[in-house]
């Protein structure tokens, strides 16, 4: 397309204005993480630190004790545990429904997928208080187990919908020709879709993952200690209890951006087409 | 299907309802029965992972709200009836919040809809540097939403912030204000900033998608025709992008009616519980008043608006479908 010059150098203003307002609290974040205490706090802003500390990355990473780093640390390893077994799970069970529902025939299979995606609209806070006293029961409160119990409830829904949308776009010729050469039906599915469906996996796994580093009333109400609790928990109580340290916030936030901004980054192409996917068929 | 009878050619019957052939041979059927049988074994553990987890606390939580339950332990509660319910209706705090929910998803979700078809128009056009854009564009969709709000309360705060001190020394206000301390209408708009900026993106990419999916000569054929861009963009972009933007519109609305991290983060319910969402509210009673009950009663009157939004949106969404071209 040939596009008149005028044009051009408006989109790319355009894009240059949405990149700085997109980047500058991010870039805010990061000053406010290595500048001192100092230079935070001064008024009227000086916008070129007079100093520039390690400090609150080092209290994070080496801090002992019962400091605002341990914690930290403890959210992190939590937060990575119960994602990953979330992804995992979820992805096993999405796998095998999601096949279920793009390929084989049977009585309700749209109710079936419907009622699925109808708990996506129910809000947590509904489910909460029975929740609470159901987990308190099986002694899964303030446990990794408790959490990924309930985040699975959460992410299989949308690995269903992903899966069987992303096996019901690839050639149903493929799978019949391996059937055909003697494969049963779940011989194809591991055989010869599997292998085809890796971007659609991929694309789950992504969401998921993003989906459980991101969850915050769960945690909140089913994790009390450093056992469990996960980071946006440990992030909240942060901003509440160090209300003064804003650099030691800002270097938590930072970290905790860290995963999912890198995840998001280097497989942005799987996540667009994820969502390419999902909203065609919407 | 491969089990297709040899001696009729005919057309498979339509997807979504079991054929009931008069007569079919054994085999067939047999193999339509070991579908459903297969089906139900695969879908067995998804089933069993999430309904297993959602079905009971649903239930339980209506029985809940019958009755008056004030601890967390199991013990008699005394039945109420619809009490909850009409105590509930008829406190003003909930009104309140119910109109700090209705304006934060009405504003967040339109400014988020506008801005977001302007910067799917963006990430689609030629230009440079377009993967570094969408890099930068993707960043604030995989920032956690608690690390969003601390971050803005960060940006806000009333002593230090650094919006204050860019608008004061710039001479765009006299002297430093508190952004979410003082003025409840002023700390919900703040919230509303944190997360129309967080989430364009998402509902962005979600346009671009259906974007990519229009006919380029659609667009050669209108400029042929004389129409301008802003023509071509109300009379071919706008309406082929219907069923994306009713879909994004219906995710956006249930996630800002549901909506309690961010307002947890930045303002805590503040100030003068002016920024209480509905979620927050109903948090509220339950875990701090320990009202259970009150609050089952509360959640359970959101799940009835949510399903009412989500059925709406999915008539309009019908009907724009059928009087789209």
């Amino acid at each position: 397309m040939r596009a008149s010059l005028r044009y051009r150098v408006f989109i790319h203003l355009a894009a240059l204005a949405t990149s700085v307002v997109i980047l500058a609290p991010f870039a805010w974040l990061l000053y406010s993480s290595f500048v001192g205490q100092t230079d935070l706090v001064s008024r009227p802003m000086r916008w070129l630190p007079e100093h520039v500390t390690l400090d609150r990355y080092r209290e994070i990473f080496a801090g002992g004790g019962t400091g605002a780093g341990a914690a930290f640390r403890s959210a992190m390893v939590n937060s990575f545990l119960v994602a990953g077994g979330t992804v995992v799970i979820s992805l096993v069970v999405g796998v095998l429904g999601g096949y279920a529902l793009a390929r084989l025939r049977f009585p309700l299979r749209r109710t079936t997928l419907l009622s699925f995606l109808v708990t996506y609209m129910l809000p947590p806070i509904a489910l909460i208080i029975p929740l609470y006293l159901l987990m308190s029961r099986f002694g899964l409160l303030d446990t990794r187990t408790g959490l990924i119990v309930v985040y699975c409830s959460l992410a299989t829904p949308f690995a269903l919908w992903n899966m069987s949308t992303f096996f019901g776009s690839l050639p149903v010729e493929l799978e019949e020709a391996a059937r055909v050469d003697g494969c049963s039906r779940l011989g194809a599915l591991v055989r010869v879709m599997l292998p085809l469906s890796k971007p659609g996996i991929l694309a789950t796994a992504l969401y998921a993952f993003l989906l459980c580093w991101d969850e915050f009333l769960y945690s909140l109400i089913f994790t009390s200690t450093s056992q469990a609790k996960t980071v946006p928990v440990a992030i909240a109580e942060f901003t509440g209890r160090n209300a003064v340290d804003f650099g030691l916030i800002a270097a938590g936030g930072v970290l905790a951006a860290l995963p999912p901004v890198v995840l998001a980054v280097v497989f942005q192409r799987y996540l667009i087409g994820g969502l390419a996917s999902g909203a065609v068929k919407g | 299907m491969s089990a297709a009878p040899p001696a009729r050619p005919a057309p498979t019957p339509p997807a979504t309802r079991p054929a009931r052939p008069a007569r079919r041979r054994p085999f067939a059927r047999r193999a339509g029965g070991g579908q459903t049988r297969l089906a139900l074994l695969l879908l067995l553990p998804a089933a069993l992972v999430v309904f297993g987890v959602v079905l009971y606390p649903a239930g339980r939580a209506l029985v809940i709200s019958f009755y008056d339950v004030d601890s967390p332990f199991p013990g008699r509660y005394p039945f109420v009836g619809l009490r909850n319910y009409t105590e509930i209706l008829a406190d003003d705090r909930l009104w309140a919040a119910v109109g700090h929910t209705t304006y934060f998803t009405l504003v967040s979700t339109a400014l988020e809809l506008v801005l977001g078809l302007g910067l799917a128009q963006l990430l689609a056009a030629p230009i440079r540097l377009r993967w570094l854009f969408r890099a930068i564009v993707i960043l604030p969709w995989a920032l956690p939403t608690i690390v969003n709000g601390a971050m803005w309360r960060w940006i806000l705060n009333a002593q230090y912030g650094v919006a204050n001190a860019l608008l004061t020394q710039l001479h765009l206000q006299g002297d430093y204000r508190s952004w979410l301390g003082n003025d409840p209408f002023l700390a919900l708009n703040m919230v509303v900033v944190a997360d129309v900026w967080k989430n364009t993106s998402l509902v962005a990419f979600f346009l671009l998608a259906g974007l990519q999916t229009i006919p380029r000569g659609l667009y050669e054929a209108a400029r042929v025709d004389g129409a301008g861009p802003i023509r071509a963009f109300f009379r071919i972009t706008l309406p082929l992008l219907v069923p994306n933007i009713a879909l994004v519109l219906v995710l956006r609305t249930i996630e800002a009616f549901k909506v309690f991290d961010i307002v947890y983060v930045m303002t805590g319910g503040g100030p003068a519980s002016g920024t209480q969402t509905i979620t927050f509210f109903t948090y509220l009673q339950a875990f701090s008043a320990q009202r259970f009950s009150s609050g089952a009663s509360l959640a359970y009157l959101t799940v009835v608006a949510i399903l009412l939004l989500a059925l709406l949106y999915l008539r309009l969404l019908r009907q724009s479908e059928l009087m789209s071209p």
